[in-house]
């Protein structure tokens, strides 16, 4: 990676962190409604993962989705928005926090039915076959949504019609609050791609580096071979599951200890130690994305509530 | 006028589709090589090939849910469901996801998608394969359901759910394939959304659909040899609901009966009624009566799953009874 995208890659794990921090601040304040579920502690998956994508291949994810939404480039304003409601925001306020998308970034979603949206992620390398191009379909999902027979099916079809999807599974140890032990047959989620004859691998997603370096692979491996491939990235949520998360599953201490591999102090320590740049450029940035979550949280709290009118709209398209 | 089978019809809208739009493809199980399990898309496979024809594994989730994916990228696919009993394996799809994806994502992207579905008792497969499900699919905003009684309407509707930009449930009944109709030559539309007067008369209106229509013009034919003249509305689309012929109807004759083939509480007939109620009261002489199958899940023995559904006997004394 070249310095400039090295260091737009931790601007953007910032700026999830701070809009993240930002963003619970007015969840508790009660102007963000709904469900809430934080990537803090998972930056480095979607920032690398999504840097190596071709800005022509699809996005796709759950719900814990505000971190993809500004790596595929959607501006933190109409993050920001969209978590207030407001008409500003991508969906005009009608999706919220769980429902992310801004397809003219290739970003598709946001989807809060745990492995609802792994036959849709099918469903767009399908249309991509039938159009007859080599876009990819980035399908992101955690480790919870292995169980559910949605995956096993959208696993299957994606390997027997050669459908182009990178599978990525979001290892962050628990699905809710049950640790992957307790839940999975197998603890180890990329074992469940031999099933399929899948090819796949693991990464450590704590390090932007190696993430984008194994998707770079993954993704030139399913561009020339025509072939899904299941990547699994091992992460930690530093947050509860959501907003509302008493946390009785899981020890302080461990969660201490995954926070000690902070992937933004990880990431922070590799620039400054390869000398790749000075300890003053990185505060700077990380001045620039705190600019710019309290210019989104001004735009969106500035912006209008929708129109009454849109209730009725865009029930049909005819 | 050709006189054409609703299988022919269904084929036919299907074929005309495929010829006109390129992106018009079909997915589903046994709908290729097989040739379709009601033999709808036989040949179909030899003409197009493996690419538009697509033969899935028996899985529904990934056949609903690959084509709302294919569908929100710029492609037209027409899902094949077995049967409309193998789509609860997909409810997730066809009420939780096709419906408010357009809604929820501010209309960012659309769904031009069919899913065919056959539904229908009366050929002895047992409780999990017989039902008439319509009312479940037909409560949720955002989809639209279709469910033709002629091959007339059947191939015209067929045609403009593939060409609508929103998902359409399009159920057809397991036991009307041979039913023969009139069809228009030539190239013609029937719009969504449209119920439609398919026999006149002025003294009692029957609001159907579907299998309910072969039966209730059946009950017609009787009633009209003891001198009753039915008017009977068929819906076609179940949503988005048009109301303007039944009311119309209904401030005519004064008096109903709703068929249907589902079971009766909570069901289609519950909605007509709750609706000429509130946009004709002044004008009931009479209550109306819903004529629908017994509350039991229907049997595998030939008697008991008549006993069962409704029949032309059930619809001829529901008429004398709003006559009375």
């Amino acid at each position: 990676m070249k310095k400039e995208q090295q260091l737009d890659l931790y601007y953007q794990m910032v700026l999830i962190r701070r809009l993240e921090e930002r963003g619970a601040e007015l969840y508790q304040a009660g102007k963000i409604g709904g469900f809430m579920h934080l990537y803090i502690g998972q930056e480095a998956v979607s920032t690398g993962l999504i840097a190596a994508r071709e800005p022509r291949d699809r996005v796709i994810t759950a719900y814990r989705d505000h971190g993809v939404a500004l790596n595929c480039g959607i501006s933190a304003n109409e993050v920001m928005a969209e978590l207030l409601g407001k008409a500003t925001g991508m969906s005009k306020g009608k999706g919220g926090s769980m429902h992310m998308a801004d397809t003219s970034k290739n970003m598709w979603g946001g989807h809060a039915i745990v492995g609802g949206h792994l036959p849709i992620a099918s469903g767009f390398a399908i249309g991509d076959q039938y159009a007859g191009n080599d876009n990819i379909t980035i399908c992101m999902f955690g480790d919870g949504a292995t169980n559910i027979g949605y995956f096993h099916e959208a696993l299957n079809i994606s390997k027997i019609w050669g459908l182009r999807v990178l599978w990525v599974c979001e290892n962050n140890q628990y699905g809710m609050g049950t640790s992957v032990d307790r839940a999975s047959a197998v603890t180890e989620i990329r074992q469940k791609a031999e099933g399929y004859g899948m090819k796949n691998g693991q990464v450590d997603g704590m390090d932007v580096t190696k993430v984008y370096e194994a998707a770079k692979e993954a993704l030139e491996f399913v561009r020339k071979n025509a072939q899904p491939y299941l990547l699994e990235i091992d992460t930690y949520r530093f947050r509860g599951h959501s907003m509302g998360d008493p946390e009785r599953y899981r020890k302080a201490e461990e969660v201490k200890k995954w926070q000690e591999n902070d992937p933004i102090g990880i990431f922070n320590k590799q620039l400054l130690e390869k000398k790749i740049t000075t300890a003053k450029v990185l505060d700077e940035i990380e001045a620039r994305a705190e600019q710019e979550v309290v210019k989104a949280v001004e735009f969106a709290e500035a912006s209008p509530e929708p129109a009454m009118s849109e209730l009725f709209t865009d029930i049909y398209a005819d | 006028m050709a006189k054409i089978t609703m299988r022919e019809a269904i084929s036919q809208a299907l074929m005309e589709e495929m010829d006109r739009d390129p992106k018009v493809f079909i997915m589903g199980e046994e709908v290729g090589v097989w040739g379709g399990t009601y033999a709808v898309t036989k040949g179909f496979y030899d003409k197009y090939g493996a690419m538009r024809v697509k033969d899935t594994p028996i899985a529904e989730n990934a056949i609903i849910g690959g084509a709302i994916g294919a569908a929100m990228v710029g492609q037209r696919p027409v899902a094949e469901l077995m049967t409309i009993n193998f789509g609860f394996s997909a409810m997730d799809y066809i009420i939780n996801q096709a419906p408010k994806l357009h809604y929820m994502f501010g209309g960012q992207f659309t769904l031009p998608l069919v899913i065919r579905a056959v539904g229908g008792g009366g050929r002895q497969l047992g409780a999990t394969h017989s039902q008439t499900p319509d009312a479940i699919f037909a409560h949720f905003p955002g989809l639209k359901v279709v469910s033709p009684g002629t091959p007339e309407d059947a191939k015209g509707l067929l045609k403009s759910a593939i060409r609508s930009n929103d998902p359409v449930l399009f159920i057809e009944h397991a036991t009307m394939y041979q039913v023969r109709g009139e069809v228009p030559e030539g190239e013609y539309t029937i719009p969504i959304g449209k119920s439609k007067v398919q026999r006149a008369g002025k003294d009692v209106t029957i609001v159907t659909y579907c299998k309910g229509l072969e039966l209730s013009m059946k009950a017609a034919d009787e009633l009209a040899k003891q001198g009753i003249e039915v008017e009977v509305v068929d819906l076609r689309t179940l949503r988005p609901l048009d109301m303007e012929p039944i009311i119309e109807s209904f401030k005519k004759t004064n008096r109903a009966v709703v068929v249907e083939e589902g079971w009766k509480s909570y069901g289609v007939g519950s909605e007509i009624v709750s609706r000429i109620y509130e946009e004709a009261f002044d004008y009931v002489d009479a209550p109306i009566i819903r004529v629908a199958q017994k509350e039991v899940p229907l049997p595998y023995n030939r008697t008991l799953e008549q006993a069962a559904l409704p029949q032309v006997a059930d619809i001829v004394a529901a008429v004398k009874e709003v006559l009375k």
